[in-house]
């Protein structure tokens, strides 16, 4: 088996005395889709903020145990770096209300300050709004404001706006919560494509979602990893007792 | 009974609506009585003479205030340089660090500026700037008018910065944008319309300021643009002539209120204009 791109080991995570992740250990397969999946307050989001090191922008939040990009341990990389490499796509879509669709999908690369030459910049932009699906809806209008778009524009247009730094893996926060049945369609057809060019970290409340669209599929409970399997597996014959209690919908 | 209780309510409600509307109304009737009494005594000494032409010494006709025009226009150019950097630092830190000792010392600071009278500043300019300096000179009006700038700058910056949401911040450090870029190159952008609306608002507040100049700025007769002496302005040309026994010049002063007013107006104006127009929709 190749090696796993993330190894999170033992992971522990805590905000002030409240511990919120309890010794998680888990391999996240390269191109491959994972989903984490659990109750409300099951410490799903704060597993994937702590992979990019989003947590700790939170005051008196603390971190013990491992987690390995590439064999490199993400806490002893600037998380600026890290942020860089792994790539994440919010509940609510949140492109940047000044800047134009192609400004956005460069952002990544303009406000760090890194200098590409026009044709770099166009074929960047061209190829992550392609990837994401979005191009042949904008491609005649790339320099309106990507507030314009409706919501689940704005989210394939985060997706892109990830994509286009060509990171290791991409982390989606629930990223259908705050989008219509239609546009959830859309962006779950389109995570299911994007796993052949990135490895893909989804947090999502809704089980269906992560029955359709994942390979792997981890269920926390009250901060701890209860189960981690390939996802039809972990559907079909769960190993532990509450993982088929939530997935029966006898709590959750 | 029933029917004249409600009546009786119905006719409070209407008592009270009208009330309202009325003193709304006689809050606006001052700003008209001004203009209109600026404009009926000023209109006729406005012309082109007027605003180009240097004061002619007293005893001979005509003449005018373009050296009160060209000293407002440099004395609040360079309070704006003075104010501008430090206020927008300082709102930003404050929106940045909800609590804190330090946040809340600066608050208090920037809040007790505000209730400071003018002259008083005026006279601290003085002791800061003219008498290291020996001399009147339009700097040392900039510092007092840029520390009375400082707490309008400060405020709307803060204000304006509190309400970006916090999504933005996060999409921005999410792709691996330091925290100094992230508050420069999208926060700021996301607030400019707040911030240079609470600039402009600081200038028109400043504009008409007489008290921190008369020991400062000083005023004079001749065309200057050098910020190290004295410089006139219009509110101390108002001041300077108004309180004159001549009568020519009693009506060159009602003709600079008026230049002034419009001044002022058209500020406001157009800092309503650029919070409307550069609002950002997220």
């Amino acid at each position: 088996m190749e090696s796993p791109v993330l190894k999170i080991e033992d992971f522990c995570a805590f905000f002030g005395a409240n511990q919120v992740l309890k010794n998680v250990s888990v391999e996240i397969t390269r191109n491959k889709v994972t989903a984490v999946m659990g109750p409300s307050g099951c410490g799903k989001t704060t597993l994937i903020r702590c992979v990019n090191r989003m947590h700790e922008l939170t005051p008196n939040a603390k971190v013990s145990g491992k987690m390995l990009l590439l064999n490199e341990d993400i806490y002893s990389i600037n998380p600026i770096v890290v942020r860089r490499k792994i790539g994440m796509v919010f509940q609510r879509p949140n492109p940047f209300p000044t800047m134009s669709i192609y400004d956005n999908v460069i952002s990544g690369y303009k406000l760090n300050g890194i200098k590409l030459n026009k044709s770099e910049q166009e074929s960047i932009v061209e190829e992550s709004l392609k990837k994401s699906g979005l191009w042949n809806e904008v491609k005649d209008s790339l320099h309106r404001k990507g507030t314009f778009l409706s919501g689940g524009q704005q989210q394939r247009l985060c997706i892109a706006r990830a994509l286009a730094m060509k990171p290791e893996i991409i982390l989606l926060d629930e990223p259908t919560s705050a989008l219509d049945p239609k546009a959830s369609n859309h962006i779950e057809e389109l995570i299911t494509e994007l796993e052949q060019y990135v490895t893909i970290l989804i947090v999502t409340h809704n089980t269906a979602q992560a029955a359709r669209i994942s390979d792997f599929t981890a269920f926390m409970y009250l901060g701890e990893l209860i189960e981690f399997g390939p996802t039809e597996k972990l559907f079909t014959v769960p190993e532990d007792k509450r993982t088929e209690e939530y997935l029966t919908g006898k709590f959750g | 009974m029933n029917k004249d209780g409600v009546t009786f309510r119905l006719a409070k409600d209407r008592i009270f609506k009208g009330l309202v509307i009325l003193f709304s109304f006689l809050s606006g009737i001052p700003l008209i009585i001004i203009l209109y009494y600026i404009t009926s005594k000023g209109i006729s000494s406005i012309n082109w003479d007027f605003i180009i032409n240097l004061p002619k010494p007293v005893g001979e006709i005509g003449g005018g205030i373009s050296n009160a025009i060209i000293g407002t226009l440099i004395l609040v150019l360079v309070s704006c340089i003075l104010a501008v950097p430090l206020g927008i630092s300082a709102g930003i830190y404050l929106s940045e660090t909800r609590k804190g000792k330090i946040a809340y010392v600066v608050r208090l600071c920037v809040e007790g500026l505000q209730g400071i009278p003018s002259i008083v500043i005026g006279i601290i300019a003085y002791a800061w700037v003219v008498v290291p300096m020996k001399t009147p000179s339009a700097i040392s009006g900039s510092v007092a008018l840029a520390i009375m700038m400082l707490p309008v700058i400060v405020r709307s910056t803060e204000e304006t910065l509190k309400l970006m949401p916090n999504s933005l911040r996060e999409a921005s450090l999410a792709l691996g944008v330091p925290y100094f870029r992230t508050i420069l190159k999208v926060i700021l952008p996301a607030g400019l319309s707040g911030i240079v609306t609470g600039i402009l608002l600081s200038v028109a507040r400043i504009a008409g300021e007489t008290a921190p100049l008369l020991f400062t700025a000083f005023g004079g007769n001749f065309m200057n643009a050098n910020i190290f002496k004295p410089m006139s302005s219009l509110p101390l040309l108002i001041f300077n002539y108004a309180t004159s026994p001549y009568s020519e010049l009693i009506s060159f002063a009602w003709g600079a209120s008026f230049v002034l007013a419009v001044l002022v107006l058209s500020l406001n104006i157009i800092a309503k204009l650029v919070a409307k127009k550069w609002k950002v929709q997220f």
